[in-house]
């Protein structure tokens, strides 16, 4: 017997090619440089045939025949031969199908110009008409949502768009409609396609029948500059920046096969209209008089040049070292900026000022010991066929997009099982094997239970809220695949709890590491999600108490750094709580926000109002005038995305480059020049001329990232993992006790949306209306318990505070349980989470 | 009106049960619906989503590719000729011409008293019976122009005996819980076990 | 209304004379569910010898043997499903209808056979949407079979052998009738046709698992293959058709009907001009085509009439017995409104799915009725020529296709048959002027 094939070969059009066992024929001639012109296959999706423009002459033995290449595997001998007369007649054939009816309105289409069915035309298409009957009539665009318009006459029945809703979405609600000629996309009647993802189709459409809103009649595709870049989300998700006049009009996904495939959020993809927004802050900003006068005494925010504002920065820096020492600086925030950004800050705080409190995350993560001191997964592990991926995290439809499309098709292609546990249903509870809904704060003992642990169920058969039976058949599962890999994504699956129930379930998972990976076996690995675009490289670069760059700590790294930056702090600072506390008890003289808004980010909206009160100077570098940075006495104006170079590491350290497209509004600065600035004024000389010498000092100084040049990264199809690490993963021992609930309470569940108070979301006018204010979700049969009615207006009560809100029915909501949206408009679960406890209970009162 | 009441909803109940994937019982759920209010409702559409867990794109999808199925009111009898080939070929043409002439209503209309809704219909197997129709989906073979005026006058005087749009089979078909076998549900994976009590048999497949 | 023809050798339509023929006690009384009785006293895999034996072609229109189809369920994937193609709405076509409405005992219980002699663990029993009376007596023999333990749990007491038929109705589309659009609609989907290969039913069927799916007419010759056996079958009819065949016969004759004949052996000739059949031509009256098997076929002349009805012959000679619906068109007949009846049809039932039946068969129903309207131009005869070959390219028999399924293909057979022979009648709509400048310049306007 033969090993089992490897390679197919065929030939095309004469040459031998190598294909992939159980490759399409059109996906091998492709790679083969043979192009075969296609509308309705899409490499991402399930080849339907339906187009019949790939039409090939393809023999398997029994002569020539004309078969849809996009869905016939390549086979041992096959010939195919995409030149032959019977081909080019049947496709020209196929093309002038699709056109009898077609508007043929290309200039004053969007697509104009990138049209795939305008390119065929030109290439393949007859001269002129046959058809001497009426075209098909629609009402022109009509919007299939607030983002997305469809023009039904210029469609040509692909089934991209409506495949993509239902099949990589999971949201079909678009869908084909009639019969025949007759056939139509679109929703049901007054049901919007409301998909987070809705772009993606108008980006997929081969033709100009799905427009998006914020783009329509905006440019045209020869306008265009375009650059390929990373979308700062935690993701990294790859995009391409496209820009007219020193504008950016549009991102288009890139199909990078190790990250996003193409896909994109709608919240990603619109977000280029905040960039734009007239909000966006152009110079510098310090205090001054009415009359626009820069004076320190003066109550109102004026316009400075750079040197006012850094002299001014430096100035308070100095005296704070001086009067009360380098602890009295804090650095909060930074999780949105470049790695390189994010190194000078480091530099200058840690090196320079010489303070460790800094902090990137604004005590709604999870610490970075967490982060970098576990086995790490990247996406393809997680998605590796029939692996087991256990999902301690918030829902990642709602916080992580890209990766959510991942998962999902993982979990409904691939075979692998997914073992939900999470307070609540997410978007992927439909696709789960096991859903392990858990009680608040209770994720430790399911974990232990699930990994052989030898936790007793409670009386009632449950364990921390979830049958017994259910945990077992779980652990079940994940002993029968033990030889596939199990990786954990792993963040704060509510903001309600404290992150030691994550963390100590992470580690009741960790132990199981041992266990898994005996013999060989690939083992458990921990996919980290946090929130806030480059947070992994915040915390690569140092930006979090007691870390130097290089993911290695403050004891083991200082005399490294020290020999670099010529000295680090001794000892170990506060995290953003920490600094937050200290500087409302007045003990910070400096405060720095790197892009970080505390009054509107914060989770203890209180303590964050007290401690922009108490800290003396503050310093804000950002993109707006948010609520906090109008608080600042110094107010730098950030560059932002595609406005500077630099790189970005995303949630499995993969670093990858972004380009500068655009100029930055006015005199606005890449965050690196700002520290390297005031570094200057401070005494030290960064050396920095360009974001690609800080990278090359990165590479030199951080020692996880030592030797990754720059090269080597823009050289990589998908960017490079950076994998080394010397953190250890130190959960706190013994575990955070859960207290236990009352009869008459509710545990609040708090987690974020994709559309919420955010700042780029509620600067991007199409998205800004998306956000709603929440809403309590109980589980239905808990009405009956707590006394109200599903839909009605009630009243919530937490040791923290209370509220009215309307209250509605969830299944996805366990029993016992509530959940709240956390920073949305208007209502907001911060307003009723207790910062001083580890949960929070509620009660509900009719009103 | 237009969600599916307690009775329909029993009957759809039983219906779904039937099925190892309960999208499949969408057609017979329309066709409920369409019984119950005369046309199927946007209202239905979306009650039947719930009940087989799609979302009411997906149903309307499917509602609409098929004829049968009306999403606006028609006329309590639907008058279907045949228009196919053999029932052109012996004049349904000249049938047709006379029902819009003395309805007043050309196919797809529906005459001003809501009474009958005429159309011009693809073959409907009864080929050998040329000229044909139905009405509400039951047959009249070898219609003369005098039958067919006589079949409007029994229809508008409620003498036809033919039930309203909607109603289709007079017999339901009903499982007793003690005679089901059971659904098969597509991903149990045993061999049955009449086949699996003879070891040879297990090759009969190839 | 319908008597078939006196015949000694009807197997099916056995029961068309009796009153009762459709209750239980009609169907027991004849003979009914011995089939069954003698089947389940037999393994599994010898009542599949017994159809393999007797050379069952499928009566849905392809003709594929049903033994050698069942064959091809791989081995060791379950469950595997059994689904009865009723949708019968090929125009031309009618005797599955009747089968159902007459005789549903005999259809149920070729459906328990071919459960058995599978592994088939559930049936469903796709109806025609438009078929009534069929649904409601379809739905009263079930009844009736599951009490009296026919159908269900432990069929006829059997220990292990239970079967759930599911009678489920269709709402109208005729290309619901191809099999993998069949499935899709009982899938609750549009019934678009799936791509064959990979989607051929026996390996990727309902719900992806292995799928017969067999006509009406084919299910209900098993009772009598399994109770007279598999050779006494193969000896009636032609050495390749076998048994007897139900073909109805509509159109411009005298006497039309649904007639059960040994397949194979008489003529077409025998059919329309038999007193004892279709009994001729209308008086006074000459036949001037007629389509063979339903109106997918390729159309037949004068020439073909004494061909025998069986499946080789008829393919042979460039058409098909299809569904077995002979369709008589005399002197009379306007062939180009005749062909447009027919292309409509397709246009009309189009799934709308792959590009070049949803766009071409709309197309030539355009061109056909512009020239009907007498809007026609001297290029649209070559036009529809050259549509028809974008279609099906080579417009040729059996047909090539650019298409998913047969559907769009099928558009082409009543175009190509009508213009090849009767284009002087369709030159005789295009207006006066542009048939003189073509003869003139061979231009147009
Ligand atoms: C467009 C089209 C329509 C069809 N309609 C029917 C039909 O109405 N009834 C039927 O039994 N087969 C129909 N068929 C054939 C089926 O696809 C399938 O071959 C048949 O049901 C198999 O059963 P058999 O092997 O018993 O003939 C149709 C095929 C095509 C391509
Ligand atoms: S040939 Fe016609 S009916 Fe068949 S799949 Fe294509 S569009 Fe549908
Ligand atoms: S790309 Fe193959 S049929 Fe459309």
């Amino acid at each position: 017997m033969s090993e089992p094939e490897t390679v197919v070969n065929i030939t095309v059009n004469g040459r031998p090619v190598q294909a992939a066992p159980g490759e399409w024929v059109i996906a091998a001639a492709e790679r083969a440089g043979v192009y075969i012109p296609h509308f309705c296959y899409h490499p991402r999706m399930k080849s339907v045939g339906m187009c019949r423009m790939c039409i090939v002459d393809i023999d398997t033995g029994r002569g020539p025949a004309l078969q849809p290449s996009c869905m016939v595997a390549v086979s041992e001998g096959m010939v195919v031969d995409t030149a032959s007369e019977q081909t080019r007649k049947a496709q020209d054939g196929v093309l002038e199908f699709l056109l009898l009816n077609h508007p043929l309105d290309c200039p004053v289409c969007d697509k104009g110009g990138e049209c795939p069915l305008q390119d065929q035309t030109m290439a393949y298409g007859p001269g002129e008409s046959r058809f001497v009957e009426e075209k098909r009539h629609y009402e022109k665009p009509i919007p299939v949502n607030s983002l997305v318009y469809l023009d039904r006459e210029r469609c040509i029945l692909c089934d991209r768009c409506t495949r993509f809703a239902d099949e990589v979405a999971g949201d079909p609600l678009i869908t084909f409609q009639d019969r025949g000629d007759q056939t139509q996309v679109n929703t049901f009647p007054d049901l919007p396609f409301s998909s987070y993802f809705s772009g993606n189709t108008v980006q997929i459409c081969p033709v100009g029948a799905l427009t998006a809103v914020p783009y329509r009649f905006k440019a045209r595709p020869w306008d265009l500059a375009e650059v390929e870049s990373t979308y700062p989300n935690p993701m990294g998700d790859r995009v391409v920046v496209q820009a007219s006049r020193d504008q950016v009009l549009r991102y288009q996904g890139v199909d990078s096969d190790a990250v996003n495939w193409g896909w994109l959020t709608d919240k990603d993809r619109f977000a280029f209209e905040a960039a734009a927004s007239d909000l966006r802050l152009a110079a510098p900003l310090v205090r001054g008089t009415p009359l626009g006068q820069p004076d320190h005494s003066g109550r109102e925010l004026v316009e400075a040049t750079w040197g006012q504002a850094l002299g001014r920065a430096a100035d308070a820096i100095q005296s704070a070292v001086a009067d009360k020492g380098p602890q009295s600086v804090a650095v909060l925030g930074g999780a949105r900026l470049t790695n390189e950004d994010q190194y000078a800050w480091a530099r200058l705080a840690k090196g320079v000022i010489g303070t460790d409190h800094v902090d990137a995350q604004l005590d709604d993560g999870l610490p970075a010991d967490a982060v970098l001191g576990l086995p790490r997964a990247t996406v393809n592990r997680a998605c590796s066929p029939g692996g087991t991926v256990i999902l301690l995290a918030p829902d990642p439809k709602e916080e992580q997009g890209t990766l959510y499309l991942r998962l999902r098709h993982a979990v409904a292609n691939d075979g692998v099982q997914l073992i939900e546990l999470t307070p609540r249903a997410t978007g992927l509870s439909r696709l789960a094997s096991f859903r392990l809904h858990h009680r608040p704060g209770e994720a430790a003992a399911v974990a232990a239970a699930l990994v052989g642990g030898d936790t007793e169920a409670a009386a009632d058969g449950d364990i921390g809220g979830v049958p017994a039976a259910a945990v077992a058949a779980a652990a079940a599962a994940i002993a029968d695949r033990a030889d596939q890999p199990v990786t954990v994504v792993l963040g704060r699956p509510s903001l309600a709890e404290s992150a030691d129930f994550t963390v100590a379930a992470a580690d009741e998972l960790a132990r199981f590491a041992n266990l898994l990976s005996a013999g060989g076996r690939p083992g458990i690995a921990f996919l980290p999600v946090l929130h806030r675009g480059n947070v992994m490289g915040a915390l690569d670069m140092g930006l979090a108490p007691g870390l130097l760059p290089g993911r290695i700590s403050l004891a083991d790294g200082g005399p490294v750094l020290a020999e670099a930056w010529g000295s680090v702090p001794t000892a170990s600072g506060a995290g953003a709580r920490g600094i937050l506390q200290a500087a409302a008890e007045g003990r910070v003289e400096v405060l720095i926000l790197l892009g970080a808004d505390p009054l509107g980010d914060f989770p203890d909206q209180k303590l964050a109002a007290e401690a922009l009160d108490g800290a003396g100077t503050i310093v804000a570098s950002d993109l707006f005038l948010n609520p906090s940075a109008l608080r600042a006495h110094v107010v730098f104006p950030a560059a932002g995305f595609a406005e500077r170079q630099g790189t970005h590491t995303n949630l499995e350290g993969r670093i990858t480059s972004q380009r500068q497209v655009v100029t930055p509004p006015g005199t606005a600065r890449a965050d690196w020049a700002i520290a390297a600035g005031l570094a200057g004024r401070l005494g030290a000389d960064f050396g920095f001329g360009a974001a690609e010498d800080v990278w090359d000092e990165i590479s030199r100084v951080a020692p996880s990232h030592r030797g990754l040049v720059l090269e080597a990264i823009d050289a990589a199809d998908d960017g490079v993992v950076a994998t080394d690490s010397s953190i250890s993963f130190a959960p706190p021992r013994p575990a955070t006790p859960v207290p236990p609930v009352d009869a008459y309470s509710l545990r609040l569940v708090a987690a974020r949306r994709m559309y919420d108070r955010g700042t780029l979301v509620q600067h991007a006018p199409s998205l800004a209306g998306l956000a709603s204010p929440a809403v309590l979700a109980l589980n239905p049969y808990d009405f009956d318990r707590v006394g109200v009615e599903p839909g009605a207006d009630v009243r919530v009560i937490s040791s923290a505070g209370e509220m009215d809100t309307p209250v509605v029915a969830d299944p996805g909501v366990p029993r016992g349980t509530a959940a709240f949206g956390y920073n949305h408009p208007d209502r907001d679960a911060r307003d009723l989470v207790d910062p001083e406890a580890v949960v929070t209970d509620l009660r509900v009162q009719t009103r | 009106m237009a969600r599916l009441n307690p009775g329909s909803l029993a009957i759809a109940q039983e219906i779904i049960s039937r099925y190892p994937v309960a999208r499949s019982a969408l057609i017979p759920l329309l066709h409920l619906a369409q019984e119950q209010d005369g046309h199927v409702t946007e209202e239905a559409m979306a009650h039947i989503a719930e009940l087989v867990g799609v979302t009411p794109a997906e149903v309307m999808g499917t509602c609409s590719f098929y004829e049968m199925l009306k999403r606006e009111p028609v006329g309590e009898y639907m008058v279907n000729i045949c228009n196919g080939i053999s029932c052109h070929l012996l004049g349904s043409s000249e049938l047709i011409h006379h029902a819009e002439a003395t309805l007043g209503v050309r196919p797809g209309g529906t005459t001003d008293d809501g009474k009958i809704t005429l159309e011009a219909v693809e073959c409907i197997a009864a080929c050998t019976e040329a000229p044909c129709l139905q009405v509400n989906y039951r047959y009249r073979n070898r219609v003369s122009t005098a039958d067919f005026d006589q079949l409007v006058d029994d229809l508008r005087a409620g003498t036809a005996g033919v039930a309203p749009h909607g109603k289709l089979a007079k017999v339901r078909q009903h499982i007793g819980d003690e005679r089901r076998a059971g659904v098969a549900v597509p991903d149990g994976q045993a061999q049955p076990a009449w086949l699996a009590r003879n070891p040879t048999d297990a090759e009969s497949g190839s | 209304m319908n008597a078939p023809a006196p015949s000694d050798l009807r197997i099916i339509t056995s029961r068309f004379d009796t009153d009762d023929g459709h209750t239980l006690a009609g169907y027991e009384r004849t003979g009914g569910y011995g089939g069954l009785r003698r089947a389940l006293a037999m393994a599994p895999a010898d009542v599949h010898g017994e159809v393999r034996a007797a050379s069952l072609l499928g009566r849905g229109g392809a003709g594929f043997p049903a033994g050698v189809k069942w064959g091809f369920c791989p081995p060791e994937v379950w469950p595997r499903y059994l689904v009865v193609n009723g949708d019968e709405s090929e125009p031309g076509t009618y005797k599955d209808r009747l089968l159902m409405e007459r005789d549903p005992h005999q259809l149920l219980e070729g459906c328990l056979i071919a459960c058995y002699a599978l592994g088939l663990s559930q049936c469903f029993l796709y109806v025609r949407g438009e078929m009534a009376h069929a649904q409601e007596r379809l739905a009263a023999a079930l009844n009736e079979a599951y009490d009296a333990g026919y159908v269900g749990a432990n069929v006829l007491g059997a220990e292990d052998f239970s079967v759930d038929i599911t009678l489920h109705w269709g709402a109208g589309a005729y290309i619901v009738g191809e099999e993998t659009a069949l499935i899709e609609s009982l899938e609750g989907n549009r019934g678009m046709p799936r791509l064959k290969p990979p989607y051929f039913p026996a390996s990727i069927g309902l719900y992806g698992k292995p799928t017969i799916v067999n006509n009406v007419e084919t299910l209900s010759n098993l009772p009598w293959i399994v109770a007279n056996g598999g050779a006494a079958f193969a000896a009636m009819g032609a050495e390749s058709s076998t048994g007897t065949r139900v073909f109805a016969v509509s159109g411009h004759v005298a006497a039309p009907g649904v007639f059960e004949v040994p397949f194979g052996t008489t003529t077409f000739r025998d059919i329309i001009f038999d007193p004892r059949y279709a009994g001729g031509m209308r008086p006074g009256r000459t036949l001037k085509t007629f389509i063979p098997g339903g109106a997918s076929a390729p159309w037949f002349f004068e020439e073909q009439l004494d061909l025998p009805l069986e499946k080789a012959a008829v393919d042979k000679a460039g058409s098909m017995l299809g569904s077995g619906a002979i369709v008589v068109m005399d002197d009379t007949t306007d062939v180009v409104e005749a062909c447009h009846n027919v292309v409509r049809f397709f246009a009309r039932e189009s799934c709308g799915k792959c590009t070049p039946c949803r766009e071409g068969t709309s197309w030539l129903e355009k061109i056909l009725s512009r020239i009907l309207a007498g809007q026609g131009r001297p290029q649209d005869l070559d036009l529809l020529m050259d549509v028809c070959d974008n279609i099906s390219p080579g417009v040729s028999w059996p047909p090539r296709q650019t298409t998913i399924c047969p559907l769009g293909p099928s558009a082409v057979s009543p175009i190509a048959s009508a213009l090849e022979r009767f284009r002087a009648d369709f030159e005789a709509y295009l207006p006066a002027t542009a048939v003189s400048v073509t003869t003139a310049s061979g231009a147009a306007p």
